[in-house]
């Protein structure tokens, strides 16, 4: 710790602090363009500069740490000043030669309102310019169709160019030419491939860089921000949603250090148009082959018959990706009622069990808990599509350094250099058995992790997969006193949560797969479920929010809400639980997907004890407590992975497949945006290209 | 400075490799850094692709060049576009670099502009025959010689209007004239021959050692190594006997 006197405060802050920073501990704050706390330091705005007495000129105080400052002649604490006449000239100085060349084209510009110049040169500027040349004009570039650029209004503080090379992985911004001609652009305009370049719209300080989608679509002032949780993948992004009246506008991030630190990926920023497009928004009732608009009452009818004709042991329910707890609770109590056992939200056929233990089916170590291993292991997944901003931490931790990481599974660029062990279960079983150089390597290092995928799951040998992943990270030593290294990566956020309700067939049950599979229901009841094919014969009752594969297939529909339109708990692939608010109305005649749960369970004669959501979640909690407990992970007990591990059998040679063919299209509301059908098809280009090549 | 652009995709050649030499000598030039900073090569691996492409750089070598050093192509481009003695489209077999700051310019290099724009046109145009361009650059460090111009790689010095004119048409004959200065001027001796230290007086007692003066064909060729002296060890001023003694 080093003392400094700032305006006359002393403050006591770490030797590696920036002036910066030191000055932000003395309550002070410095403007800056530049400079952004999880980049790399460029100081070269220079709009930071403040007073450091002794030193002739001012000094960029990002750039200049508490222990370059030398003390007084007699040892006392060095001085900064950040209010004197001097600070206040050198700002006003920068900020005039920042504006020398910056449109004054606020009016029309989309970050208007939310502009860090807007605000600066308010703040921190002059009023008037003596400058009466010609502004530079620059080239707007085309960078993909995410993110939009006027040039003319950029100020080369390279946050973006930095963004995409040290966070997302993927160097393509750059900046060419030199001096005023500096031009910011990916190599010869191509598109961004990053999934999460939509982030470089929240870092540019100015108008430069902004949504392409969000075009001219609404001022930040015109808005209603609703603090909510994302159900793209099954991190749990924290996300704030804009409104404007009943229609989401845009999603941004939310600061969650534990989750997703600032970022968010497109999928989940650019999903917005989704929402608004093949919405179901009145039941349906099929008939003669065709759907047809239907009332609530004639759907819960034509149910309530039907379901007279099907014996309760061929009746079936089946959770989709984006359901909350609530709704899967409410069902899973509605198909007890009527005495089915079918139950599953295991879509995708994964073998996942909760009475194998939440230890089995959690990540353990934390997304922040990445920060602390020491290595790597990762098993049939591709962390950049199944979870790019789990992604970007592991990234983060590799980019600290002593962090070998190794793939088992389908190759991929990950962004960050693994060394490739093999594609199927027989690889991991070397390890397992401590063979090969990098068993070694992977014992050796402190606190190693095994991410499991869910996807390496999803095949029958399933449960066998899981005990040779747990006896491999018991003996590459990922599982021992103060640290759990097995960690299971999902790719649909409902599916912790519908594993902590026990929302998987009961005793004698069929699995998603078996009741999906020909003549072994009567009837299934598909809760936003789009992922799965339904062979015909079932009577299916569909309660979801889009047009998708679900919809298609069903002989009812119940329009449900979608995740802006409810209120609604989310437990992420730690175990964390959180709560999604609500911040829109479902459009049309639909309903909170627990509210027609609740509706038809009066019809069919089993009404569920609640009327309320208040009602439903003190049910929920009194069954399962955990879930009462907001932003927490239920410490799970890592003598499930022993027990596990104790089960016997090999698993066969199958490589693992990936799980996410099309990162962008993952779920029915990313299928019905414009926008994520325009990357995927740039994707797909270029998918085409590499395999041509 | 103005904005910098590749050349348009017409004049791009599709591909672009080392030759077997430079390729054998760009390997030479990784093997200087350490392990993971090979990316410090890219400047002396570009200046060899523009050697070899014919004085400019082709999008393709900075691919090429991207590629070998594992760097992300956009930041070889940055590279590239960021130096501006990397020419991005095609230039003369000779480019004239012709200086314009302010001591070539008080000596006269705004004629020597004009002799350009007449006999080649604007900067970077090339001439129909494909022999020469030009571009006004900043200083080139031959102040004394002023106005000068370098053409390759030679200087071309105390040129006037009339003999830059001279020297580009011998050149877009095929005719290169020798570097140096073009007036009677030994290198940045005076003009017209010494007009110090002139009495012969001074020079009866010299050695004998010392030698014919220098002539230009012992002049320091392009390339040479800084230690590589014009000429042999001037001999001692007269009078000085520390020499002697060191003999």
């Amino acid at each position: 710790m080093t003392k400094l006197i700032v305006d006359g405060i002393e403050v006591d802050v770490p030797a590696d602090y920036t002036l910066l920073q030191a000055c932000e501990a003395a309550g002070n704050e410095i403007p800056r363009f530049c400079f952004h706390e999880r980049l790399s330091i460029a100081g070269n705005c220079r709009m930071c500069l403040v007073e450091l007495v002794g030193s002739p000129k001012p000094v960029a105080s990002c750039a200049w740490a508490v222990r370059d400052c030398r003390p007084g002649p007699n040892g006392e604490p060095p001085v900064v000043n950040t209010r004197t006449p001097m600070v206040k000239k050198a700002r006003e100085g920068v900020m005039e030669f920042l504006l020398i060349n910056h449109p004054l084209d606020c009016p029309i510009c989309d970050q208007g309102g939310e502009c860090d110049l807007q605000d600066q040169a308010m703040a921190y500027g002059v009023d008037t310019s003596r400058y009466w040349e010609n502004k530079r004009a620059v080239e707007d570039k085309y960078i993909g169709v995410l993110v939009k650029t006027s040039m003319n209004r950029c100020i080369h503080c390279t946050r973006c160019v930095r963004f995409v090379t040290e966070v997302a992985g993927v160097p393509e911004l750059g900046a060419i030419g030199r001096g005023e001609d500096m031009e910011i652009t990916t190599y010869l305009e191509g598109a961004m491939t990053s999934e999460l370049q939509g982030n470089v719209v929240d870092l540019c300080p100015v108008g430069a860089l902004t949504s392409k989608p969000y075009a001219f679509a609404a001022r930040p002032w015109e808005l209603n921000k609703t603090e909510s949780v994302d159900v793209m993948d099954a991190v749990g992004s924290a996300i704030r949603i804009d409104t404007r009246g009943r229609e989401v506008m845009r999603i941004l991030p939310r600061v969650n250090e534990d989750v997703n630190e600032e970022w968010i990926s497109d999928k989940t920023r650019h999903v917005v148009d989704g929402l608004r497009s093949q919405r179901l928004d009145t039941p349906y009732i099929r008939e003669a082959g065709r759907l047809r608009p239907a009332t609530w009452s004639e759907a819960f009818t034509l149910i309530s018959i039907r379901i007279k004709d099907a014996r309760p042991n061929r009746i079936g329910a089946i959770a989709g990706d984006l359901c909350a707890v609530e709704e899967m609770f409410a069902l899973k109590d509605l198909m007890t009622r009527i005495g089915s056992k079918n139950l599953d939200a295991r879509q995708r056929g994964s073998m996942i069990d909760p009475r194998w233990g939440r230890a089995l089916y959690t990540f353990n170590a934390t997304i922040a808990g990445i920060e602390k291993a020491g290595a790597a292991l990762i098993v049939g997944t591709n962390p950049r599509h199944e979870a790019a901003i789990l992604n970007t931490r592991l990234r983060k931790r590799w980019r600290m350094g002593q962090f070998p990481v190794a793939l088992i599974g389908d190759r991929a660029d990950l962004t960050y250099p693994y060394h490739y062990l093999g594609a199927g279960p027989d690889s991991l079983a070397e390890i397992a058995a401590g063979k090969g150089d990098y068993a070694d390597i992977l014992k050796a290092a402190e606190r190693p992790l095994l991410i499991l995928g869910a996807g390496a799951l999803a095949r029958n040998d399933g449960p066998r997969v899981a005990s040779l992943a747990a006896r491999a990270a018991l003996k590459i030593g990922a599982v021992k006193d103060g640290w759990n290294g097995f960690c299971v990566l999902h790719s649909a956020a409902s599916r912790v949560g519908a594993l902590d309700i026990g929302f998987v067939p009961g005793e004698g049950g069929q699995t998603a797969v078996q009741m999906a599979d020909s003549g072994n229901a009567d009837m299934l009841v598909l809760l936003g479920a789009d992922e799965i094919d339904v062979a015909p014969g079932a009577f299916v009752v569909y309660i979801g929010t889009h047009g998708d594969a679900g919809a298609h297939r069903a002989d009812v529909i119940l329009p449900g809400a979608a995740y802006p339109e409810k209120s609604g708990i989310y437990v992420n692939t730690e175990g964390r639980v959180q709560m999604a608010a609500r911040a829109a109305f479902p459009p049309g005649d639909a309903r909170e997907d627990w509210a027609i749960l609740r509706a038809l369970s009066e019809h069919l004669g089993h009404k569920l004890g609640y009327d309320s959501l208040a009602q439903l979640r003190q049910a929920l909690f009194a069954a399962h407590p955990h879930l009462m407990r907001i932003d927490r992970i239920e410490p799970s007990d890592s003598g499930d992975i022993r027990r596990m591990a104790d089960v016997d059998g090999a698993p066969d040679k199958t490589p693992f497949a990936p799980v996410i063919e099309d990162f962008y299209l993952t779920n029915p509301i990313a299928r019905a945006s414009a926008v994520m059908a325009e990357c995927s098809a740039i994707a797909e280009g270029r998918r085409n290209l590499t395999a041509a090549e | 400075m103005a904005v910098r652009r590749l050349a348009p995709a017409e004049v791009q050649p599709k591909e672009f490799s080392f030759t077997a030499e430079n390729l054998a000598w760009a390997k030479t030039q990784l093997e200087k850094y350490p392990d993971g900073r090979q990316a410090s090569a890219v400047i002396p691996l570009l200046w060899k692709a523009q050697e070899q492409a014919g004085g400019w750089v082709p999008e393709a070598a900075i691919r090429y060049i991207a590629d070998f050093l594992n760097m992300a192509h956009i930041r070889v481009m940055e590279v590239a576009t960021f130096y501006t003695m990397f020419n991005l489209a095609p230039v003369g077999r000779y480019h004239v670099q012709l200086c314009g700051t302010t001591p070539c310019m008080l000596r006269g290099a705004e004629d020597l502009k004009k002799v350009c724009h007449r006999k080649i046109g604007e900067q970077f145009d090339v001439t129909p025959d494909g022999a020469l361009s030009w571009v006004e650059v900043e200083c080139l460090g031959a102040c004394v010689n002023a106005p000068m111009a370098q053409i390759n790689y030679d200087f071309y010095e105390d040129l006037t209007p009339e003999i830059l004119a001279r020297i580009l048409d011998d050149l877009a004959k095929g005719k290169v004239p020798p570097p140096g200065p073009q007036i009677d001027r030994h290198f940045s001796a005076p003009v017209g021959g010494a007009t110090t230290l002139t009495d012969p007086a001074l020079y009866a007692t010299a050695p004998k050692t010392a030698g014919a003066s220098l002539k230009d064909s012992k002049a320091k060729k392009p390339g040479a190594a800084a230690n590589v002296r014009e000429a042999a060890v001037p001999a001692g001023p007269v009078g000085d006997s520390s020499g002697k003694r060191r003999k």
